[in-house]
């Protein structure tokens, strides 16, 4: 630990204040128990009021298809999103300027492989294994968030992911940690109240940066205009090209649109932008008195559906990547299985 | 392309001496030790807890949700079985 990094209080209205409310919410979920509701022979009326009353589902009660579906598509692009996601910033571990920001970077990228792994479990659940889903990226058949296969080129990016990257992703899990499948929620509870830290300790690197010599300074403003954009985009597609959102919102697994969540987004970023001494890149930002929020450019949707498509600045070379990663490691798997085998025979000798 | 299946643990981290081994996650590994380790790493990063179980997920049997009536309700016809049940005469104390 370093002298200026213990814990302390956090503000109250913060997206940490609504993580526990989410919590808290849950909590009284439970206790309430499910009352009136009783599992019948109807189970599809069943699961609708399950859903209806804010309670959640749980891997073994009934539920659509679709939603199992839909989930295990969500939850696993989540999981693979964080896995790829440690790819960016791992590419400045080594060059990281200091020890002490070296040590941070390193802890949050533990960070990543844990979400990664909570959430795979949380996928698991819904009756498919981690080793294919797996196969699923490999193969890629499953996609992982648009958002990383844009390179670091400076280490202000490590910034810039940190408060733009990783500021949109918690804006768009937070109400995630109210969604109808407990697992889920459980699991984005637990990883937002990590991201909290990641979100502030990459808004501290921009900071000391902005605020340090003409050439830092530059340096960060270069980064958040190469960072905006792609994390507007970061929100999906403007809310009528949106395929999944009105069934997941029905089923409560979303709670906002995409164009709800970006301009909440945006909202946010100004006012945070401005004690950072850094502008945000687009000339449209204005305060709209009427709808008591910012008017603001959209991104670039076609460049979003190309990147999402595989041909990003970095989709390759992630992939390549994590492929490699994944069969250079196989003969490590296989001795460890070996080991393991080898041990629980010699058990079962001796038992 | 998976060459062998890690089998599935679950987790549970005791918080502080005194209080019960909670549920925490799962994760895959090969064997107990390094579930354990891996647990480790994994869900006791910021003091969560001095103690971990591992378990191999193969291990627990889970009741199921359709049987919930027929294998809960005892408890709720036995109302005797609660100490609120019982009246206390006026003026008795310590009881």
């Amino acid at each position: 630990m370093y002298g200026n990094d213990f814990p302390g209080e956090d503000p109250p209205g913060g997206l940490l204040g609504e993580v526990e409310a989410a919590e808290a919410a849950l909590r009284a979920a439970a206790e309430r128990g499910r009352g009136a509701i009783e599992p019948s022979e109807d189970l599809a009326a069943y699961f609708a009021e399950v859903v209806a009353a804010d309670q959640k589902i749980e891997p073994r009660d009934w539920m659509p298809e679709a939603y199992r579906r839909t989930l295990i598509r969500q939850i696993a692009q989540h999981a693979h999103s964080e896995i790829i996601g440690m790819q960016p910033e791992g590419n400045w571990i080594s060059r990281a300027p200091s020890l002490k920001r070296k040590a941070i970077l390193l802890a949050k990228v533990q960070d990543e492989a844990g979400h990664g792994l909570y959430l795979y479990a949380a996928a698991e659940t819904l009756g498919v294994s981690r080793d294919e889903l797996v196969d699923l990226l490999l193969s890629g058949r499953q996609k992982y968030s648009s958002i990383f296969n844009y390179p670091t080129l400076s280490w202000a990016d490590v910034g810039a992911i940190g408060w733009l990257v990783d500021g949109a992703a918690i804006v768009n899990q937070v109400p995630l940690c109210r969604c109808s499948y407990g697992p889920y929620a459980r699991a984005m509870i637990r990883v937002c109240k990590e991201e909290s830290f990641h979100q502030r300790q990459g808004y501290e690197i921009l900071h000391t940066l902005a605020h340090g010599t003409p050439a830092q300074k530059a340096m960060a403003q270069e980064s958040v205009d190469r960072w905006w954009y792609p994390s507007l985009a970061m929100f999906g597609p403007p809310d009528g090209d949106s395929t999944h959102s009105a069934q997941s919102m029905a089923w409560k697994i979303k709670r906002f649109s995409n164009d709800e969540l970006r301009q909440r987004f945006v909202d946010m970023c100004v006012g945070q932008a401005e004690v950072l001494g850094l502008r945000i890149p687009d000339p449209e930002l204005r305060w709209n008195e009427e709808r008591q929020a910012y008017d603001f450019t959209q991104p670039d949707y076609d460049e979003l559906m190309r990147v999402i498509k595989g041909n990003g600045p970095c989709n390759r070379q992630r992939m390549e990547h994590r492929r490699r990663a994944h069969s250079e490691g196989a003969w490590v798997r296989e001795a460890a299985a070996a080991y393991a085998a080898k041990r629980a025979e010699k058990e079962k000798v001796a038992a | 392309m998976s060459q062998q299946h890690t089998p599935l643990w679950e987790v549970f981290v005791r918080a502080r001496r005194g209080l019960a081994h909670t549920h925490v996650g799962s994760l895959h590994a090969p064997d107990a030790e390094l579930a354990l380790r891996n647990a480790r790493d994994l869900y006791t990063r910021r003091q969560e807890g001095v103690s971990i179980w591992v378990v191999p997920a193969s291990a627990i049997t889970a009741s199921s949700p359709d049987e919930k009536d027929s294998f809960f309700d005892p408890a709720a016809d036995k109302v005797y079985r609660h100490p609120t049940f019982y009246e206390v005469p006026e003026g008795v104390a310590h009881l």
